[in-house]
C-alpha cells in the first residue's frame, strides 16, 4: 500500500512541490519560493471548502470569508500589541492568533451555518455569499483596522523553535499544514462520520429516512470546514503581513471554488491539483497581460461547458 | 428627530429600493423561469451604465442615450442566452454559477479595455438637474423622483406583462412545463431567450438609472449583485411580487439604518460607543435582517407555489 502511494505520480507532485521551491530559492530565485507558500495556502483552503463541496455537497460561495477571518485573527491582536489599545487581545503569540481565528471561524461557520442549512440548492449558495459579503462590509466599516485601505501586518506570529519571518520556515509550515489537513480530511472521509455525509449528498431523504440527523452531520463539516479555512487565513496573514477586505469579496471566493472544482471534486489531491493550476495560471496570464481576468474567464467558461469532472478525475483514467 | 431629514432619507431608500427591484426582478424572472443562475446579471447592469454614458457623450442627449441603450442592452441579453445560458439549462446549479462567474470576468476585463479603469459621469439635462419644492423646506432633487417614477412603472409593466398578457400566459406555462408548452407548437427556446432579455433590459434600466447620479463605474455589478441577491432570497426565489416587496424594504432599511442608527444607539449607550458601533452594524443591517427573516421562512416571504 505504501509502496504503491510512493511509485504513484500524486507522491512525485507532493515532493516536487516539497523539493522544488527549496531548490529554486537556494540558487536565488526566491520567487518561486513565495509563489509554493502561496500556493499551499490556497491548497489549504481549498481543502477545507472541498469537505462540504466535494464530499458534502454544499455549494458554499463564501469561504473566503473564513481566509479574512483567520487573516484578522492575527492582524488585530498583533496591531493592539504593537500600537495598544485591548489589552486583553493583544498578543503576537501564534497559538493564541491559532485559537482566535479557530474559536472565530468556527463561531461565524456555526452561526451562518445555522441559517444556510435550512435551505438548499441555489438558496444555499447565494446565502453563504451575503454572509461572506457581510464580513466584507463588516471589515469595510471598522476605520481603527484600515477600512477598506486594510491592516498592515508589522509583526508575524511568534511560534517557539520556528521564525516565521525566514521564507523557508514559512514555506516548510505552509506544507507540513496542508499535508496535515490533506491526511485529516481523508481521515473524515473514511470516517463513519465521513460516510454518512457522503450518503447524504447522493440522497439526503434516505438517510432522514435511515433516522440520521442530516442537519446535524451537514453543520458539523460546515463548521469544521470552516475552521480549516480559517487556519489558512492565520498563514495567509502571516505570509502577506497584509489583510484587507478585499481577500473577503465573493470573487475570491470564486476562485477558490474554482480550485476544488477544476481540480476535481471529492478527491484528496484535488484541491491541491486546482490551486497548482490556478497559481500557475495566474503568474502565467497576468506575466502576459495585466487583463489576465480576460483569458482566465474564457477558460473557466470552457472548462464548465466541455470539460467535466475536473483533472482529477483525467489522471485517474 | 428632524422629520425633514427623514422624509428625504425615506425617498433615498424607496430610490434605491426600486432600482434593487429592477435589478432582482430580472434575476427571479430568470431563475423563477428558467431555473437558471446567473451571477453576470450585475455586469448586464453595468454595461447598461457604460453604454449610456458613452452615448449621453456621442449623441449630447441623455434621453436619445437612453432610449438607444434599451435594444442594444436587449440584444446583448439575447446572446449571452443564447452562447452561455443555453448549454447549461441541462446542467446543475454550480456549473451554471461557475460558468457565468466566468462570464464576469470576460465582461468586466471588456468593460476595462474599452472604457477604461476609472468611472465616467453623465451629466443630466437642465430640465432633469432641477429640485421640487414639495413643501416650504423639503426639496428633493427632480432625477430621484423620476427614478422612482420609472422603477414603479417598470414594475407594474413586469407584473402586467406576466400577469396578463399573451406573452406572459406563455412564460408562465413555459415555466411550468416546458415539453407540454413545447408539444403544443411553441418555439420554448425563444420563447426563453426573450425572457432573458427582459430581464437584462430590466438591471440595464437600472445602470442607465444610477449612472446620473454615481457614475458608470467597473465595480457597480458586483456591489449591487449580491445585495439583489439578498432581495430574492427575501422575497422568495422566483417572485415578482416578492422581490417588489423585499427590494423596498431593504432600500428602506439600508438607506434608513445608516443615517438613524447612531441616533438610535445614543438612546441607550454612549456617544462614542454608539458612532462606533452604528456603522459596523448598519453595514450588516441587511444581512441581519436576512438571516432573521430565514430562520422563520426558510424559502423567503412569498415563496412560489408552483415550480
Amino acid at each position: 500500500m505504501l509502496m504503491q502511494f510512493i511509485r504513484s505520480f500524486k507522491f512525485l507532485i507532493l515532493v516536487s512541490l516539497l523539493v522544488l521551491p527549496i531548490i529554486f530559492n537556494q540558487i536565488g530565485m526566491s520567487f518561486y519560493l513565495d509563489l509554493a507558500t502561496r500556493l499551499c495556502i490556497l491548497a489549504i483552503a481549498a481543502v477545507g471548502l472541498n469537505l462540504i463541496l466535494g464530499y458534502g455537497g454544499m455549494i458554499s460561495f463564501g469561504h473566503a470569508a473564513y481566509l479574512g477571518l483567520g487573516a484578522y485573527a492575527v492582524g488585530i491582536p498583533a496591531h493592539h500589541w504593537l500600537y495598544g489599545g485591548l489589552d486583553f487581545l493583544a498578543t503576537n503569540n501564534g497559538f493564541v492568533h491559532i485559537t482566535i481565528a479557530v474559536v472565530i471561524s468556527g463561531i461565524f461557520a456555526f452561526l451562518t451555518g445555522l441559517i444556510c442549512l435550512k435551505t438548499k440548492g441555489v438558496y444555499f449558495i447565494m446565502i453563504t455569499m451575503a454572509f461572506s459579503q457581510m464580513a466584507y462590509y463588516l471589515f469595510v466599516s471598522i476605520e481603527e483596522y484600515g477600512s477598506d485601505d486594510g491592516l498592515v501586518i508589522n509583526t508575524r506570529s511568534q511560534i517557539p523553535l520556528i521564525n516565521l519571518d525566514d521564507p523557508i520556515q514559512m514555506f516548510l509550515v505552509s506544507f507540513s499544514s496542508l499535508i496535515f489537513f490533506m491526511w485529516l480530511v481523508h481521515l473524515i472521509t473514511k470516517s463513519n462520520f465521513g460516510l454518512i455525509l457522503s450518503g447524504i449528498k447522493d440522497n439526503e431523504a434516505r438517510m432522514i429516512a435511515l433516522g440520521y440527523n442530516v442537519y446535524l452531520h451537514k453543520l458539523i463539516a460546515f463548521v469544521f470546514s470552516g475552521i480549516i479555512c480559517g487556519f489558512a487565513g492565520v498563514l495567509l496573514g502571516n505570509f502577506t503581513t497584509f489583510i484587507s477586505p478585499e481577500m473577503i469579496d465573493w470573487s475570491r471566493s470564486g476562485e477558490l471554488m474554482f480550485m476544488v472544482i477544476l481540480g476535481g471534486v471529492a478527491t484528496v489531491m484535488g484541491p491541491l491539483f486546482g490551486a497548482i493550476v490556478f497559481v500557475i495560471l495566474e503568474e502565467v496570464l497576468s506575466s502576459i497581460t495585466i487583463y489576465w481576468h480576460l483569458p482566465f474567464g474564457l477558460l473557466l467558461i470552457a472548462v464548465v461547458l466541455f470539460f467535466k469532472g475536473g483533472l482529477s478525475s483525467l489522471l485517474s483514467k | 428627530m428632524d422629520y425633514t431629514l427623514l422624509l428625504i432619507q425615506i425617498l433615498n431608500g424607496i430610490q434605491l429600493g426600486v432600482l434593487l427591484f429592477l435589478v432582482a426582478s430580472g434575476l427571479t424572472l430568470i431563475f423563477g423561469i428558467l431555473d437558471f443562475v446567473n451571477l453576470a446579471h450585475g455586469s448586464i447592469y453595468m454595461l447598461g451604465a457604460f453604454i449610456c454614458a458613452s452615448l449621453t457623450y456621442e449623441l449630447d442627449s441623455y434621453l436619445f442615450a437612453v432610449i438607444l441603450s434599451l435594444p442594444i442592452i436587449a440584444i446583448i441579453g439575447y446572446t449571452f442566452e443564447i452562447f452561455l445560458a443555453r448549454p447549461l439549462y441541462a446542467r446543475d446549479h454550480l456549473d451554471h454559477v461557475l460558468g457565468t462567474f466566468g462570464a464576469i470576468l470576460v465582461i468586466d476585463t471588456i468593460a476595462h479595455l474599452i472604457w477604461g479603469p476609472a468611472g465616467i459621469a453623465i451629466p443630466l439635462p437642465n430640465y432633469l438637474d432641477g429640485q421640487i419644492t414639495i413643501s416650504e423646506n423639503i426639496e428633493v432633487p427632480t432625477f430621484r423622483l423620476l427614478i422612482i417614477v420609472v422603477g414603479l412603472t417598470a414594475a407594474f409593466g413586469l407584473l402586467w406583462l406576466v400577469n396578463f398578457t399573451k406573452l406572459g400566459m406563455l412564460i408562465r406555462a413555459g415555466a411550468s412545463n416546458r415539453t407540454m408548452v413545447a408539444a403544443l407548437g411553441i418555439d420554448v427556446r425563444t420563447l426563453f431567450a426573450i425572457v432573458f432579455a427582459i430581464g437584462a433590459t430590466l438591471a440595464g434600466i437600472a445602470g442607465m438609472l444610477i449612472a446620473p447620479i454615481t457614475e458608470a463605474s467597473l465595480g457597480m455589478g458586483n456591489n449591487i449583485i449580491i445585495t439583489a441577491f439578498v432581495v430574492i432570497i427575501v422575497g422568495g426565489i422566483g417572485s415578482v411580487k416578492g422581490a417588489f416587496v423585499a427590494a423596498l424594504l431593504i432600500g428602506l432599511i439600508d438607506t434608513l439604518g445608516r443615517s438613524f442608527l447612531d441616533d438610535l444607539f445614543k438612546v441607550f449607550m454612549s456617544t462614542a460607543a454608539a458612532e462606533n458601533s452604528a456603522p459596523a452594524i448598519s453595514s450588516m443591517s441587511i444581512y441581519l435582517m436576512m438571516a432573521l427573516i430565514l430562520s422563520f421562512k426558510p424559502k423567503g416571504l412569498f415563496p412560489p407555489r408552483i415550480r
